[in-house]
Protein backbone atom coordinates (compact mmCIF):
# COMPACT_ATOMS: atom_id res chain seq x y z
CA UNK A 1 0.00 0.00 0.00
CA UNK A 2 1.15 3.45 -0.52
CA UNK A 3 1.99 6.24 1.77
CA UNK A 4 -0.60 8.08 0.45
CA UNK A 5 -3.45 4.91 0.61
CA UNK A 6 -2.36 5.05 4.65
CA UNK A 7 -2.84 8.55 4.80
CA UNK A 8 -6.19 8.17 3.25
CA UNK A 9 -6.82 5.56 5.59
CA UNK A 10 -5.93 7.44 8.74
CA UNK A 11 -7.56 10.01 7.77
CA UNK A 12 -10.88 8.76 7.00
CA UNK A 13 -10.52 6.64 10.44
CA UNK A 14 -10.70 10.49 12.27
CA UNK A 15 -13.41 11.18 10.14
CA UNK A 16 -15.30 8.24 11.19
CA UNK A 17 -14.53 8.91 14.90
CA UNK A 18 -15.80 12.33 14.67
CA UNK A 19 -18.86 11.57 12.78
CA UNK A 20 -19.85 8.88 15.42
CA UNK A 21 -18.63 10.64 18.27
CA UNK A 22 -20.21 13.87 17.81
CA UNK A 23 -23.65 12.51 16.69
CA UNK A 24 -23.44 9.86 19.60
CA UNK A 25 -23.33 12.96 21.79
CA UNK A 26 -25.64 14.58 20.59
CA UNK A 27 -28.33 11.96 20.12
CA UNK A 28 -27.54 11.61 23.88
CA UNK A 29 -27.99 14.97 24.29
CA UNK A 30 -31.00 14.80 22.50
CA UNK A 31 -32.50 11.01 23.03
CA UNK A 32 -31.99 10.71 27.24
CA UNK A 33 -34.74 13.47 28.23
CA UNK A 34 -36.60 12.12 24.86
CA UNK A 35 -36.26 8.72 26.24
CA UNK A 36 -36.85 9.91 30.27
CA UNK A 37 -39.97 11.87 28.95
CA UNK A 38 -41.84 8.97 26.74
CA UNK A 39 -40.72 6.14 30.26
CA UNK A 40 -43.19 8.62 32.35
CA UNK A 41 -45.78 10.40 30.65
CA UNK A 42 -48.35 8.07 29.85
CA UNK A 43 -51.63 8.19 31.53
CA UNK A 44 -51.27 7.52 35.27
CA UNK A 45 -47.75 7.81 35.15
CA UNK A 46 -45.46 10.72 36.69
CA UNK A 47 -45.68 12.88 34.43
CA UNK A 48 -48.58 11.87 32.56
CA UNK A 49 -49.14 13.64 29.55
CA UNK A 50 -50.81 10.96 27.33
CA UNK A 51 -51.02 13.53 23.97
CA UNK A 52 -47.67 14.42 23.97
CA UNK A 53 -46.39 10.94 24.35
CA UNK A 54 -48.47 9.50 21.43
CA UNK A 55 -47.38 12.15 19.30
CA UNK A 56 -43.86 12.11 20.29
CA UNK A 57 -44.27 8.21 20.14
CA UNK A 58 -45.11 8.32 16.53
CA UNK A 59 -42.85 10.50 15.82
CA UNK A 60 -39.64 8.34 17.13
CA UNK A 61 -41.53 5.75 15.31
CA UNK A 62 -41.43 7.26 12.03
CA UNK A 63 -37.76 8.49 12.57
CA UNK A 64 -37.26 4.71 13.42
CA UNK A 65 -38.68 3.14 10.49
CA UNK A 66 -37.48 5.34 7.76
CA UNK A 67 -34.22 3.65 6.30
CA UNK A 68 -30.85 5.39 6.99
CA UNK A 69 -30.31 6.66 3.46
CA UNK A 70 -33.66 7.97 2.50
CA UNK A 71 -33.27 9.41 5.80
CA UNK A 72 -30.16 11.64 4.42
CA UNK A 73 -31.54 12.40 1.61
CA UNK A 74 -34.56 13.19 2.43
CA UNK A 75 -33.64 16.05 5.00
CA UNK A 76 -31.04 17.67 2.69
CA UNK A 77 -32.61 21.04 3.06
CA UNK A 78 -32.91 20.57 7.11
CA UNK A 79 -29.20 19.62 7.21
CA UNK A 80 -28.50 23.04 4.85
CA UNK A 81 -30.18 24.85 7.35
CA UNK A 82 -28.90 23.68 10.21
CA UNK A 83 -24.56 22.93 9.12
CA UNK A 84 -24.90 25.56 6.18
CA UNK A 85 -24.11 22.57 3.33
CA UNK A 86 -25.75 19.48 3.07
CA UNK A 87 -22.10 18.52 1.55
CA UNK A 88 -18.89 16.90 3.62
CA UNK A 89 -18.60 15.60 7.66
CA UNK A 90 -19.65 17.91 9.41
CA UNK A 91 -23.11 17.93 7.46
CA UNK A 92 -23.17 14.31 7.79
CA UNK A 93 -23.83 14.88 11.52
CA UNK A 94 -27.14 15.65 11.06
CA UNK A 95 -28.72 13.04 9.38
CA UNK A 96 -26.60 10.75 12.29
CA UNK A 97 -27.89 12.65 14.83
CA UNK A 98 -31.25 12.71 13.77
CA UNK A 99 -31.03 8.48 13.16
CA UNK A 100 -29.52 8.00 16.34
CA UNK A 101 -31.90 10.32 18.92
CA UNK A 102 -35.06 8.11 18.73
CA UNK A 103 -33.29 5.18 18.92
CA UNK A 104 -31.29 6.62 22.02
CA UNK A 105 -34.67 7.44 23.23
CA UNK A 106 -36.12 4.46 22.93
CA UNK A 107 -33.29 2.46 24.20
CA UNK A 108 -33.40 5.07 27.66
CA UNK A 109 -37.46 4.46 27.82
CA UNK A 110 -37.09 0.81 28.15
CA UNK A 111 -34.07 0.98 30.52
CA UNK A 112 -36.18 3.40 32.52
CA UNK A 113 -39.12 1.40 32.51
CA UNK A 114 -37.15 -1.89 33.79
CA UNK A 115 -36.54 0.61 37.28
CA UNK A 116 -38.22 -1.14 40.16
CA UNK A 117 -41.96 0.99 40.72
CA UNK A 118 -41.11 0.53 44.37
CA UNK A 119 -38.25 3.59 44.19
CA UNK A 120 -40.82 5.54 42.37
CA UNK A 121 -43.20 5.18 45.22
CA UNK A 122 -40.61 5.58 47.62
CA UNK A 123 -39.32 8.62 46.13
CA UNK A 124 -42.81 9.76 46.12
CA UNK A 125 -43.45 8.96 49.72
CA UNK A 126 -39.92 11.48 50.49
CA UNK A 127 -42.14 14.12 48.38
CA UNK A 128 -40.22 14.05 45.64
CA UNK A 129 -41.25 16.24 42.45
CA UNK A 130 -41.41 14.02 39.15
CA UNK A 131 -38.35 15.81 37.93
CA UNK A 132 -36.51 14.85 40.98
CA UNK A 133 -37.37 11.17 40.88
CA UNK A 134 -36.24 11.40 37.25
CA UNK A 135 -32.78 12.75 37.78
CA UNK A 136 -32.10 11.10 41.56
CA UNK A 137 -34.11 7.83 40.57
CA UNK A 138 -34.84 6.77 37.45
CA UNK A 139 -31.68 7.84 35.52
CA UNK A 140 -28.98 6.54 38.07
CA UNK A 141 -31.16 3.55 38.86
CA UNK A 142 -31.09 2.79 34.94
CA UNK A 143 -27.38 4.11 34.31
CA UNK A 144 -26.18 0.46 33.73
CA UNK A 145 -28.69 -0.83 31.15
CA UNK A 146 -28.43 2.95 29.31
CA UNK A 147 -25.28 2.52 29.13
CA UNK A 148 -25.03 -1.00 27.47
CA UNK A 149 -27.55 0.62 24.73
CA UNK A 150 -25.62 3.59 23.93
CA UNK A 151 -22.77 1.04 23.54
CA UNK A 152 -25.39 -0.40 21.03
CA UNK A 153 -26.38 3.03 18.95
CA UNK A 154 -22.61 3.92 19.07
CA UNK A 155 -21.94 0.60 17.13
CA UNK A 156 -25.12 1.05 14.90
CA UNK A 157 -23.87 4.67 14.09
CA UNK A 158 -20.31 3.17 12.99
CA UNK A 159 -22.36 1.14 10.18
CA UNK A 160 -24.41 4.06 9.71
CA UNK A 161 -21.74 6.45 8.97
CA UNK A 162 -20.44 4.13 6.10
CA UNK A 163 -23.15 5.14 4.10
CA UNK A 164 -22.76 9.11 4.33
CA UNK A 165 -20.44 8.93 1.52
CA UNK A 166 -23.35 9.04 -0.35
CA UNK A 167 -23.24 13.10 0.72
CA UNK A 168 -19.22 13.25 0.39
CA UNK A 169 -19.36 12.38 4.32
CA UNK A 170 -16.23 10.41 3.83
CA UNK A 171 -14.75 8.04 6.99
CA UNK A 172 -13.94 4.59 6.87
CA UNK A 173 -16.98 3.24 5.32
CA UNK A 174 -16.45 5.75 2.06
CA UNK A 175 -13.21 4.95 1.72
CA UNK A 176 -13.78 1.47 1.07
CA UNK A 177 -16.55 1.63 -1.13
CA UNK A 178 -14.12 4.03 -3.18
CA UNK A 179 -10.41 2.40 -3.19
CA UNK A 180 -11.79 -1.24 -1.99
CA UNK A 181 -15.12 -1.72 -4.25
CA UNK A 182 -14.13 1.52 -7.36
CA UNK A 183 -10.99 1.46 -7.83
CA UNK A 184 -11.00 -2.38 -6.84
CA UNK A 185 -8.00 -2.87 -4.19
CA UNK A 186 -9.39 -5.69 -1.83
CA UNK A 187 -5.93 -5.05 0.34
CA UNK A 188 -7.65 -1.35 1.01
CA UNK A 189 -11.03 -3.14 1.83
CA UNK A 190 -9.88 -5.41 3.80
CA UNK A 191 -7.64 -3.10 5.72
CA UNK A 192 -11.32 -0.97 6.33
CA UNK A 193 -13.10 -3.84 6.92
CA UNK A 194 -10.40 -4.62 9.88
CA UNK A 195 -10.67 -1.18 11.28
CA UNK A 196 -14.23 -1.28 11.31
CA UNK A 197 -14.13 -4.76 13.54
CA UNK A 198 -11.81 -3.67 15.94
CA UNK A 199 -13.71 0.05 16.11
CA UNK A 200 -16.90 -2.06 16.67
CA UNK A 201 -14.79 -4.64 19.60
CA UNK A 202 -13.34 -1.85 21.24
CA UNK A 203 -16.46 0.28 21.72
CA UNK A 204 -18.25 -2.91 22.72
CA UNK A 205 -15.84 -3.82 25.19
CA UNK A 206 -15.65 -0.62 26.54
CA UNK A 207 -19.57 -0.37 27.18
CA UNK A 208 -19.66 -3.82 28.80
CA UNK A 209 -17.09 -2.77 31.44
CA UNK A 210 -18.47 0.74 32.30
CA UNK A 211 -21.28 -0.92 32.44
CA UNK A 212 -20.39 -3.62 34.50
CA UNK A 213 -19.28 -1.31 36.85
CA UNK A 214 -22.37 0.69 36.94
CA UNK A 215 -24.24 -1.89 38.00
CA UNK A 216 -24.20 -2.65 41.80
CA UNK A 217 -27.33 -4.80 41.47
CA UNK A 218 -25.19 -7.84 41.11
CA UNK A 219 -22.37 -8.55 43.83
CA UNK A 220 -18.89 -7.90 42.54
CA UNK A 221 -15.30 -6.97 44.28
CA UNK B 1 -68.26 -16.00 74.55
CA UNK B 2 -67.39 -13.44 77.39
CA UNK B 3 -68.91 -10.74 78.93
CA UNK B 4 -65.63 -8.28 78.94
CA UNK B 5 -65.28 -8.72 75.03
CA UNK B 6 -66.37 -4.96 74.46
CA UNK B 7 -62.60 -3.71 73.53
CA UNK B 8 -64.51 -0.68 71.61
CA UNK B 9 -65.85 0.65 75.11
CA UNK B 10 -62.89 -0.06 76.90
CA UNK B 11 -60.75 3.16 77.27
CA UNK B 12 -59.37 2.90 81.17
CA UNK B 13 -56.34 0.47 80.11
CA UNK B 14 -52.79 2.36 80.35
CA UNK B 15 -51.83 1.12 76.83
CA UNK B 16 -54.54 3.28 75.73
CA UNK B 17 -54.37 6.52 77.89
CA UNK B 18 -52.08 8.09 75.18
CA UNK B 19 -55.41 8.19 72.52
CA UNK B 20 -56.25 11.22 74.56
CA UNK B 21 -53.45 13.04 74.07
CA UNK B 22 -52.70 15.24 71.06
CA UNK B 23 -53.79 12.83 67.78
CA UNK B 24 -50.48 13.22 64.99
CA UNK B 25 -52.63 11.29 62.72
CA UNK B 26 -56.11 11.85 62.77
CA UNK B 27 -58.71 10.00 60.19
CA UNK B 28 -62.61 11.48 60.04
CA UNK B 29 -65.26 9.04 58.47
CA UNK B 30 -62.98 8.58 55.55
CA UNK B 31 -64.08 6.87 53.06
CA UNK B 32 -61.99 5.44 49.83
CA UNK B 33 -63.86 3.74 47.12
CA UNK B 34 -61.70 2.67 43.63
CA UNK B 35 -62.92 2.79 40.20
CA UNK B 36 -61.25 -0.21 38.67
CA UNK B 37 -60.71 0.42 34.63
CA UNK B 38 -63.89 -1.01 32.56
CA UNK B 39 -66.94 -1.90 33.75
CA UNK B 40 -66.43 -3.66 36.83
CA UNK B 41 -68.09 -2.45 40.33
CA UNK B 42 -66.30 0.24 42.19
CA UNK B 43 -64.71 -1.63 45.30
CA UNK B 44 -64.67 0.11 48.42
CA UNK B 45 -61.81 -0.20 49.74
CA UNK B 46 -61.99 1.45 52.88
CA UNK B 47 -65.73 2.49 54.67
CA UNK B 48 -66.29 5.33 57.31
CA UNK B 49 -63.28 4.99 58.64
CA UNK B 50 -62.40 6.67 61.78
CA UNK B 51 -59.27 6.73 64.27
CA UNK B 52 -57.05 9.07 66.07
CA UNK B 53 -53.42 7.89 66.68
CA UNK B 54 -51.93 9.98 69.40
CA UNK B 55 -48.12 11.18 69.70
CA UNK B 56 -45.42 8.94 70.59
CA UNK B 57 -48.09 5.52 70.27
CA UNK B 58 -46.92 2.59 68.21
CA UNK B 59 -50.36 1.36 66.59
CA UNK B 60 -50.64 -1.87 64.61
CA UNK B 61 -53.15 -1.31 62.20
CA UNK B 62 -53.76 -5.37 61.26
CA UNK B 63 -56.36 -7.16 58.34
CA UNK B 64 -56.26 -10.03 55.83
CA UNK B 65 -55.22 -9.60 52.06
CA UNK B 66 -57.24 -6.81 50.60
CA UNK B 67 -58.66 -5.18 54.09
CA UNK B 68 -57.26 -1.73 53.12
CA UNK B 69 -54.02 -1.85 54.36
CA UNK B 70 -52.02 -0.56 51.81
CA UNK B 71 -54.84 1.66 50.69
CA UNK B 72 -54.85 3.50 54.25
CA UNK B 73 -51.08 4.18 54.20
CA UNK B 74 -51.24 5.87 50.92
CA UNK B 75 -54.18 8.24 52.52
CA UNK B 76 -52.09 9.09 55.30
CA UNK B 77 -49.02 10.05 53.48
CA UNK B 78 -51.00 11.64 50.72
CA UNK B 79 -50.59 9.71 48.10
CA UNK B 80 -54.51 9.03 47.72
CA UNK B 81 -56.78 11.48 48.62
CA UNK B 82 -59.93 10.03 49.93
CA UNK B 83 -63.09 9.83 47.94
CA UNK B 84 -64.64 11.54 51.23
CA UNK B 85 -63.34 12.52 54.86
CA UNK B 86 -60.28 13.97 56.12
CA UNK B 87 -57.33 12.81 56.93
CA UNK B 88 -55.17 15.47 58.50
CA UNK B 89 -51.63 15.23 59.98
CA UNK B 90 -49.87 16.50 62.30
CA UNK B 91 -52.69 19.35 62.24
CA UNK B 92 -52.25 19.38 58.39
CA UNK B 93 -55.96 18.55 56.34
CA UNK B 94 -53.82 16.29 54.05
CA UNK B 95 -56.71 15.11 52.08
CA UNK B 96 -57.07 19.17 51.00
CA UNK B 97 -53.28 20.19 50.15
CA UNK B 98 -52.53 20.97 46.37
CA UNK B 99 -49.57 18.32 45.17
CA UNK B 100 -47.09 20.53 45.89
CA UNK B 101 -47.98 21.37 49.18
CA UNK B 102 -48.65 17.79 49.95
CA UNK B 103 -44.82 16.99 48.65
CA UNK B 104 -43.52 19.28 51.78
CA UNK B 105 -46.33 17.62 54.11
CA UNK B 106 -44.94 14.24 53.29
CA UNK B 107 -41.47 14.66 54.43
CA UNK B 108 -43.41 14.81 58.02
CA UNK B 109 -44.04 11.20 57.57
CA UNK B 110 -41.53 8.96 56.76
CA UNK B 111 -41.91 5.46 54.85
CA UNK B 112 -40.60 2.25 55.54
CA UNK B 113 -41.22 -0.78 53.06
CA UNK B 114 -42.02 -4.57 52.63
CA UNK B 115 -39.24 -4.95 50.35
CA UNK B 116 -36.89 -1.97 51.47
CA UNK B 117 -37.02 0.07 48.08
CA UNK B 118 -33.70 1.20 48.56
CA UNK B 119 -31.80 2.55 45.36
CA UNK B 120 -29.07 -0.07 44.18
CA UNK B 121 -26.86 2.83 42.94
CA UNK B 122 -26.50 4.23 46.25
CA UNK B 123 -24.95 3.22 48.76
CA UNK B 124 -26.40 2.96 52.35
CA UNK B 125 -25.05 6.50 53.52
CA UNK B 126 -26.56 7.87 49.67
CA UNK B 127 -29.67 6.48 49.87
CA UNK B 128 -30.13 7.60 53.39
CA UNK B 129 -29.03 11.22 52.24
CA UNK B 130 -31.50 10.67 49.03
CA UNK B 131 -34.59 12.19 50.97
CA UNK B 132 -32.47 15.04 52.47
CA UNK B 133 -31.42 16.26 49.13
CA UNK B 134 -34.91 15.90 47.59
CA UNK B 135 -35.91 18.50 50.58
CA UNK B 136 -33.12 20.84 49.35
CA UNK B 137 -30.93 20.07 52.75
CA UNK B 138 -27.12 21.37 52.35
CA UNK B 139 -24.36 19.14 51.61
CA UNK B 140 -22.37 19.60 54.87
CA UNK B 141 -25.70 19.27 57.08
CA UNK B 142 -26.76 15.73 54.70
CA UNK B 143 -23.39 14.16 55.76
CA UNK B 144 -23.42 15.12 59.68
CA UNK B 145 -27.35 13.86 59.28
CA UNK B 146 -26.39 10.78 57.59
CA UNK B 147 -23.75 9.98 60.17
CA UNK B 148 -26.17 10.10 63.23
CA UNK B 149 -28.93 8.49 61.22
CA UNK B 150 -26.02 5.28 60.36
CA UNK B 151 -25.32 5.62 63.87
CA UNK B 152 -29.07 5.22 65.31
CA UNK B 153 -29.50 2.04 63.45
CA UNK B 154 -25.80 0.83 64.15
CA UNK B 155 -24.76 0.89 60.57
CA UNK B 156 -21.91 2.82 60.70
CA UNK B 157 -19.39 0.19 59.78
CA UNK B 158 -21.73 -0.41 56.44
CA UNK B 159 -21.88 3.12 55.33
CA UNK B 160 -20.38 2.58 52.45
CA UNK B 161 -22.05 -0.85 51.15
CA UNK B 162 -24.57 -0.77 48.26
CA UNK B 163 -27.77 -2.44 49.10
CA UNK B 164 -26.57 -5.95 47.19
CA UNK B 165 -23.92 -6.29 50.33
CA UNK B 166 -25.92 -5.77 52.67
CA UNK B 167 -28.25 -8.51 54.34
CA UNK B 168 -32.17 -8.28 54.81
CA UNK B 169 -32.10 -6.95 58.12
CA UNK B 170 -29.28 -4.26 57.35
CA UNK B 171 -31.80 -3.32 53.99
CA UNK B 172 -34.31 -2.36 56.60
CA UNK B 173 -32.45 -0.66 58.89
CA UNK B 174 -30.85 1.24 55.91
CA UNK B 175 -34.69 2.01 55.13
CA UNK B 176 -35.86 2.83 58.60
CA UNK B 177 -32.81 5.29 58.94
CA UNK B 178 -33.82 6.83 55.30
CA UNK B 179 -37.32 7.32 56.88
CA UNK B 180 -36.09 9.41 59.62
CA UNK B 181 -33.96 11.32 57.95
CA UNK B 182 -36.10 14.36 57.97
CA UNK B 183 -37.29 13.83 61.09
CA UNK B 184 -41.01 12.78 60.37
CA UNK B 185 -43.85 13.24 63.20
CA UNK B 186 -44.80 9.99 61.91
CA UNK B 187 -42.86 6.25 60.79
CA UNK B 188 -45.61 4.31 58.36
CA UNK B 189 -44.29 1.22 58.30
CA UNK B 190 -46.38 -1.20 55.53
CA UNK B 191 -45.52 -5.17 56.09
CA UNK B 192 -42.20 -3.35 57.01
CA UNK B 193 -41.52 -7.32 58.39
CA UNK B 194 -42.94 -9.64 56.20
CA UNK B 195 -39.96 -10.38 53.89
CA UNK B 196 -37.30 -10.66 56.92
CA UNK B 197 -36.95 -14.15 58.94
CA UNK B 198 -38.39 -14.52 62.41
CA UNK B 199 -35.03 -13.80 64.44
CA UNK B 200 -34.43 -10.55 62.40
CA UNK B 201 -38.09 -9.59 62.45
CA UNK B 202 -37.73 -9.39 66.34
CA UNK B 203 -34.47 -7.22 65.75
CA UNK B 204 -35.84 -4.70 63.93
CA UNK B 205 -39.19 -4.15 66.00
CA UNK B 206 -36.98 -3.72 68.66
CA UNK B 207 -35.22 -1.32 66.65
CA UNK B 208 -38.46 0.42 65.82
CA UNK B 209 -39.28 0.30 69.43
CA UNK B 210 -36.39 1.80 70.75
CA UNK B 211 -36.27 4.89 68.75
CA UNK B 212 -40.03 5.56 68.91
CA UNK B 213 -38.74 5.70 73.21
CA UNK B 214 -35.36 7.63 71.90
CA UNK B 215 -36.65 10.32 69.63
CA UNK B 216 -40.74 9.92 70.30
CA UNK B 217 -42.08 9.52 66.62
CA UNK B 218 -45.46 7.83 66.68
CA UNK B 219 -45.44 4.47 64.42
CA UNK B 220 -48.23 2.96 62.27
CA UNK B 221 -47.76 -0.73 61.91
CA UNK B 222 -49.36 -2.15 59.29
CA UNK B 223 -49.16 -5.67 59.00
CA UNK B 224 -51.14 -9.02 58.86
CA UNK B 225 -49.09 -10.64 61.62
CA UNK B 226 -51.03 -10.24 64.84
CA UNK B 227 -46.95 -11.67 66.27
CA UNK B 228 -45.78 -8.21 64.82
CA UNK B 229 -48.22 -6.18 66.86
CA UNK B 230 -48.29 -8.33 69.61
CA UNK B 231 -44.29 -7.63 69.99
CA UNK B 232 -44.40 -3.57 69.93
CA UNK B 233 -47.69 -2.14 69.44
CA UNK B 234 -49.50 0.13 72.31
CA UNK B 235 -52.70 -0.08 70.56
CA UNK B 236 -54.26 -2.16 67.81
CA UNK B 237 -56.64 -1.41 65.57
CA UNK B 238 -58.62 -4.68 63.60
CA UNK B 239 -59.32 -3.86 59.73
CA UNK B 240 -61.90 -6.55 57.85
CA UNK B 241 -63.20 -5.81 54.64
CA UNK B 242 -62.35 -2.29 54.54
CA UNK B 243 -63.95 -1.82 58.13
CA UNK B 244 -62.91 -0.69 60.72
CA UNK B 245 -64.03 -3.64 63.11
CA UNK B 246 -62.40 -3.17 66.53
CA UNK B 247 -59.17 -1.35 68.03
CA UNK B 248 -57.96 -0.96 71.52
CA UNK B 249 -54.75 -1.62 74.02
CA UNK B 250 -53.03 -5.02 72.36
CA UNK B 251 -53.30 -6.43 75.81
CA UNK B 252 -57.08 -6.10 75.76
CA UNK B 253 -57.27 -7.39 72.06
CA UNK B 254 -55.81 -10.62 72.95
CA UNK B 255 -56.99 -10.98 76.19
CA UNK B 256 -60.74 -10.24 74.80
CA UNK B 257 -60.92 -10.50 70.81
CA UNK B 258 -64.01 -9.12 70.11
CA UNK B 259 -64.55 -9.44 66.50
CA UNK B 260 -64.28 -12.56 64.75
CA UNK B 261 -61.37 -11.79 62.42
CA UNK B 262 -59.65 -10.54 65.39
CA UNK B 263 -60.29 -13.82 67.43
CA UNK B 264 -58.70 -15.65 64.29
CA UNK B 265 -55.50 -13.09 64.15
CA UNK B 266 -55.24 -13.67 68.08
CA UNK B 267 -55.74 -17.98 67.65
CA UNK B 268 -52.97 -17.78 64.78
CA UNK B 269 -50.74 -16.16 66.71
CA UNK B 270 -51.44 -18.26 69.89
CA UNK B 271 -48.72 -20.09 70.76
CA UNK B 272 -49.96 -22.92 72.42
CA UNK B 273 -51.86 -25.62 71.22
CA UNK B 274 -52.89 -29.17 71.80
CA UNK B 275 -51.10 -32.07 70.47
CA UNK B 276 -52.21 -33.71 67.03
CA UNK B 277 -52.48 -36.82 68.69
CA UNK B 278 -55.18 -35.22 70.55
CA UNK B 279 -56.83 -33.19 68.32
CA UNK B 280 -57.58 -35.82 66.00
CA UNK B 281 -59.15 -37.37 69.03
CA UNK B 282 -61.66 -34.37 69.98
CA UNK B 283 -65.32 -34.84 69.75
CA UNK B 284 -68.18 -32.43 69.70
CA UNK B 285 -70.47 -34.02 71.93
CA UNK B 286 -69.19 -35.09 75.90
CA UNK B 287 -68.60 -38.75 76.51
CA UNK B 288 -69.70 -40.69 79.75
CA UNK B 289 -66.72 -41.68 81.45
CA UNK B 290 -64.32 -38.95 79.18
CA UNK B 291 -62.68 -36.09 79.63
CA UNK B 292 -63.06 -32.80 78.56
CA UNK B 293 -60.82 -30.44 77.13
CA UNK B 294 -60.81 -26.60 78.47
CA UNK B 295 -59.05 -23.48 77.09
CA UNK B 296 -58.08 -21.41 80.47
CA UNK B 297 -56.98 -17.85 79.29
CA UNK B 298 -55.53 -15.67 82.20
CA UNK B 299 -54.77 -12.33 81.94
CA UNK B 300 -55.25 -9.42 84.10
CA UNK B 301 -54.92 -9.47 88.07
CA UNK B 302 -54.89 -12.95 88.60
CA UNK B 303 -52.62 -14.15 85.61
CA UNK B 304 -49.85 -14.99 88.01
CA UNK B 305 -52.06 -16.94 90.84
CA UNK B 306 -51.78 -20.31 91.19
CA UNK B 307 -55.36 -20.51 90.20
CA UNK B 308 -55.55 -24.25 88.78
CA UNK B 309 -54.07 -25.26 92.83
CA UNK B 310 -56.72 -23.55 94.25
CA UNK B 311 -59.61 -24.86 91.83
CA UNK B 312 -58.51 -28.11 92.21
CA UNK B 313 -58.72 -28.02 95.98
CA UNK B 314 -61.98 -25.96 96.18
CA UNK B 315 -63.66 -28.52 93.33
CA UNK B 316 -61.83 -31.70 94.05
CA UNK B 317 -61.23 -32.12 90.39
CA UNK B 318 -57.83 -33.12 89.26
CA UNK B 319 -56.47 -31.47 86.43
CA UNK B 320 -54.29 -32.62 83.67
CA UNK B 321 -52.19 -30.28 81.94
CA UNK B 322 -51.96 -30.32 78.36
CA UNK B 323 -50.35 -27.54 77.17
CA UNK B 324 -49.34 -24.02 78.66
CA UNK B 325 -47.63 -20.69 77.84
CA UNK B 326 -47.46 -17.30 79.74
CA UNK B 327 -46.22 -14.67 77.54
CA UNK B 328 -45.84 -10.72 77.81
CA UNK B 329 -47.90 -8.75 76.07
CA UNK B 330 -48.00 -4.79 76.28
CA UNK B 331 -45.54 -5.77 79.60
CA UNK B 332 -47.98 -7.72 81.37
CA UNK B 333 -48.54 -11.06 81.71
CA UNK B 334 -50.75 -13.30 79.66
CA UNK B 335 -51.40 -16.93 80.45
CA UNK B 336 -52.62 -19.76 78.16
CA UNK B 337 -53.54 -23.12 79.25
CA UNK B 338 -54.94 -26.25 78.09
CA UNK B 339 -56.19 -28.41 80.46
CA UNK B 340 -58.20 -32.12 80.84
CA UNK B 341 -60.82 -32.86 83.21
CA UNK B 342 -62.54 -35.96 83.66
CA UNK B 343 -65.98 -35.30 82.16
CA UNK B 344 -69.54 -34.11 84.73
CA UNK B 345 -71.45 -31.56 83.45
CA UNK B 346 -71.80 -30.40 86.87
CA UNK B 347 -67.67 -30.05 87.18
CA UNK B 348 -67.59 -27.91 83.83
CA UNK B 349 -70.08 -25.62 84.95
CA UNK B 350 -68.40 -25.21 88.37
CA UNK B 351 -65.65 -24.60 86.64
CA UNK B 352 -66.44 -21.97 84.20
CA UNK B 353 -68.21 -20.11 87.13
CA UNK B 354 -65.49 -20.01 89.15
CA UNK B 355 -63.20 -18.75 86.58
CA UNK B 356 -65.61 -16.28 85.40
CA UNK B 357 -65.87 -14.77 88.84
CA UNK B 358 -61.96 -14.22 88.95
CA UNK B 359 -62.63 -12.57 85.14
CA UNK B 360 -61.07 -15.42 83.54
CA UNK B 361 -62.21 -16.95 80.26
CA UNK B 362 -62.58 -20.59 79.67
CA UNK B 363 -63.39 -22.28 76.08
CA UNK B 364 -64.35 -25.89 75.95
CA UNK B 365 -62.75 -27.38 72.96
CA UNK B 366 -63.95 -30.41 72.52
CA UNK B 367 -64.13 -34.09 74.45
CA UNK B 368 -62.33 -36.96 74.35
CA UNK B 369 -63.02 -40.75 75.46
N1 LIG C 1 -55.70 1.57 42.49
C1 LIG C 1 -56.69 0.69 42.74
N2 LIG C 1 -57.68 0.50 41.85
C2 LIG C 1 -58.68 -0.35 42.10
N3 LIG C 1 -58.80 -1.08 43.22
C3 LIG C 1 -57.85 -0.97 44.16
C4 LIG C 1 -56.74 -0.07 43.97
N4 LIG C 1 -55.94 -0.14 45.06
C5 LIG C 1 -56.53 -1.04 45.89
N5 LIG C 1 -57.68 -1.53 45.36
C6 LIG C 1 -58.58 -2.51 45.99
O1 LIG C 1 -58.84 -2.08 47.31
C7 LIG C 1 -58.86 -3.19 48.21
C8 LIG C 1 -57.85 -2.97 49.32
O2 LIG C 1 -56.53 -3.04 48.78
P1 LIG C 1 -55.22 -2.83 49.65
O3 LIG C 1 -54.07 -2.88 48.73
O4 LIG C 1 -55.37 -1.62 50.48
O5 LIG C 1 -55.25 -4.12 50.57
P2 LIG C 1 -54.18 -4.63 51.63
O6 LIG C 1 -54.89 -4.74 52.92
O7 LIG C 1 -52.96 -3.79 51.60
O8 LIG C 1 -53.85 -6.08 51.11
P3 LIG C 1 -52.46 -6.88 51.12
O9 LIG C 1 -52.26 -7.43 52.49
O10 LIG C 1 -52.70 -7.98 50.12
O11 LIG C 1 -51.39 -5.94 50.70
C9 LIG C 1 -58.60 -4.42 47.37
O12 LIG C 1 -59.85 -5.00 47.07
C10 LIG C 1 -57.96 -3.88 46.13
O13 LIG C 1 -58.25 -4.68 45.03
MG1 LIG D 1 -50.85 -4.13 51.04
Amino acid sequence: MSPEIVYQLIFATGQTLYMVGVSALLGTLFGLPLGAFLATSKSGEILAAPAANAVIGAVVNATRSTPFIILVVAIIPFTRLIAGTSIGTSAAIVPLTIASAPFIARIVESSIREVDPGLIEAARAMGATPMQIVRKVLIPEALSSITLGLTLAVVSLISYSAMVGAVGGGGLGDLGIRYGYQRFMPDVMLVVVVSLIALVQSVQSAGDALARKLNRRARHG
Amino acid sequence: MNALALPLARPASVASEPARAKPVIRLEAVTKIFQPRGRTAPVTALADLTLDIAEGEIVGIIGRSGAGKSTLVRLINGLEKPTSGHVIVDGVVLSELAESDARTARRSIGMVFQHFNLLASRTAAGNIALPLEIAGVAEAEIKTRVDELLGLVGLSVERDRYPSELSGGQKQRVGIARALATKPKVLLCDEATSALDPETTGQILQLISRIRDEIGVTVVLITHEMAVVKAIADRVAVLDEGHLVETGATFEIFAHPGHESTRAFVAATAKVDMPDVLRTRLEAEPIAGGATILRILFSGPHATDPILARLSRSTGVEFNIIAAQVEFIGGRPFGNIIVSVPWSKQTIDTIQASLQGLGLSSEVLGHVA
